[in-house]
């Protein structure tokens, strides 16, 4: 990933590879980045720092949503929409990068975003259950896109007064591009819902099979309380109101019915994910994992 | 060692001229506004950039171009740093770097509007950079870059590219 608040060519001027090498004395990540260690597994445990936790919350929805999305590269049903997609990929997993390259920083145990973001198992992500859920068709893609990227516009608004220079940074810039993922998901949940009698069924299906993981969304716990006393969080229940108007908005102008509230699952911000997250990290870490310190 | 008393200010900035974005070679990182800052320090430089977008793949080759081009000149110790406040915008683009991306057959980004759910292809048709049609059509909001959009003119039937406003 190698982005971040990345700093490039110091010294002798060698960029930093990851991982570094063993004994390369590469500055302080290398020499307490331990090739095979599972950060924070077995040795570490609960994490105590609830900034660290908190930041790992808002890369890890980032991290997950970004690479469920690249899963569509070569096989979305137009091109401009592969494009898109995969665009939109990138713009998550740079802004995971820049905040998992924070959160490694406030730990201070050396781990790197690459680290971090390769090297954790399912159980120490963090990111709510609604974008580890497999893609499913376009229809389900893009609702699911439309529900986080309508939260994540209001979240990042809010995050951008964080009293953290770098939070608000990250957020600033994240935001800008929040607000064109908003405008593309929009504008396609509104071509489906208000489009065929098939493109209608499926949007409503799937807005009806996801709405549940809605609500985990703007679940706070002492975690985040800690991090709105620290000025860096966002007390996300008080965003719940805002992000309704702009869904009933869109669905009305989609002839799609905002399902009813019930279910609602929870518990990925705690490190419990459905099934198919493991299975997700299993595909997006096998390189890392089996080839460590390989460079291209 | 080299100490970095003798190359100025001035003349660190005209060498970093030299250095462009890859993917749209005509505009240097200052016109583009990724260029921020340069530190000089008693041993070292400093060079300041601020990505265009969160993920943008040649924020690394300018990175790298940065570090290589000044070590070129005989500055051994560069170091780049990230800084991601005040936010990059297309609005930092000066008229004569716009006039250069029209000329290299990219149509150059409007002023930065603040409206989310409005899409794109309902606004102003964006002016064709090869016969100045505005008879336009946005094709999608992804290009090829994160920085473009995809356009086409029907006066020309010339499929180009927009630098995004953002």
């Amino acid at each position: 990933m190698n982005a971040g608040n990345r700093e490039r060519g110091t010294g002798n001027g060698e960029p930093g590879g990851y991982p570094p090498q063993a004994g390369g004395g590469n500055g302080a990540t290398a020499d307490s980045w331990v090739p095979g260690a599972r950060p924070g597994g077995a040795t570490s445990g609960v994490v105590e720092n609830s900034t660290f936790e908190y930041l790992l919350r808002l890369a890890d929805d980032r991290l997950v949503l970004g690479h469920r999305l690249s899963e569509w590269c070569g096989h979305a049903p137009i091109l401009e929409e592969d494009i898109a997609l995969a665009n939109i990929a990138l713009d998550l997993i740079g802004q995971a990068s820049a905040l998992l390259k924070l959160a490694g920083e406030i730990e201070g145990k050396g781990r790197t975003d690459d680290a971090l973001a390769y090297f954790r198992d399912a159980i120490e992500f963090r990111n709510a259950q609604l974008v580890e859920l497999p893609n499913g068709d376009f229809a389900a893609t893009i609702v699911r896109q439309f529900l986080f990227d309508a939260w994540d516009v209001l979240l990042l608004e809010r995050l951008t007064a964080a009293t953290n220079e770098s939070v608000a940074g990250i957020s600033a810039k994240a935001l800008k591009e929040a607000r064109y993922h908003l405008r593309h998901s929009a504008e396609w949940v509104r071509m489906l819902g208000d489009g065929t009698a098939e493109s209608h069924a499926r949007a409503q299906r799937a807005l009806d099979e996801l709405w549940p993981y809605t609500h985990e969304l703007f679940l706070v716990d002492a975690t985040d309380r800690e991090a709105v006393a620290a000025g860096i969080g966002v007390d996300t229940e008080t965003l719940r109101l805002a992000w309704r108007e702009t869904v009933d908005r869109v669905l009305r102008e989609a002839t799609l019915t905002r399902p009813k509230d019930g279910f609602a699952p929870r518990g990925g911000r705690t490190g419990r994910h459905t099934e198919h997250l493991g299975r997700m990290l299993a595909d997006m870490q096998s390189l890392a994992r089996a080839h460590p310190g390989a460079t291209w | 060692m080299v100490t970095i008393a003798e190359p100025r200010r001035d003349q660190i900035l005209a060498w970093l001229e030299d250095v462009k974005d890859p993917e749209v070679p005509v505009l240097s990182i200052r016109e583009l506004g990724v260029l921020r800052d340069i530190e000089i320090g008693a041993d070292e430089v400093v060079v300041v950039l601020t990505p265009t977008y969160s993920g943008c793949p040649a924020m690394h080759a300018m990175e790298d171009e940065v570090v290589r081009s000044l070590r070129q000149r005989g500055i051994e110790r560069v170091r780049v740093r990230t800084v991601y406040s005040p936010a990059w915008t297309t609005d930092w683009m000066s008229d004569e770097a716009k006039a250069k991306l029209e000329a290299y057959g990219i149509a150059p980004p409007g002023r930065v509007e603040q409206d989310d759910l409005v899409p794109l292809r309902r606004r102003a048709p964006v002016t064709c950079p090869y016969c100045k049609s505005v008879n336009t059509i946005m094709r999608s909001e992804f290009g090829s870059t994160a920085c473009k959009a995809i356009h086409f003119c029907y006066a020309c039937h010339q499929p180009f590219e927009q630098f995004k406003a953002i």
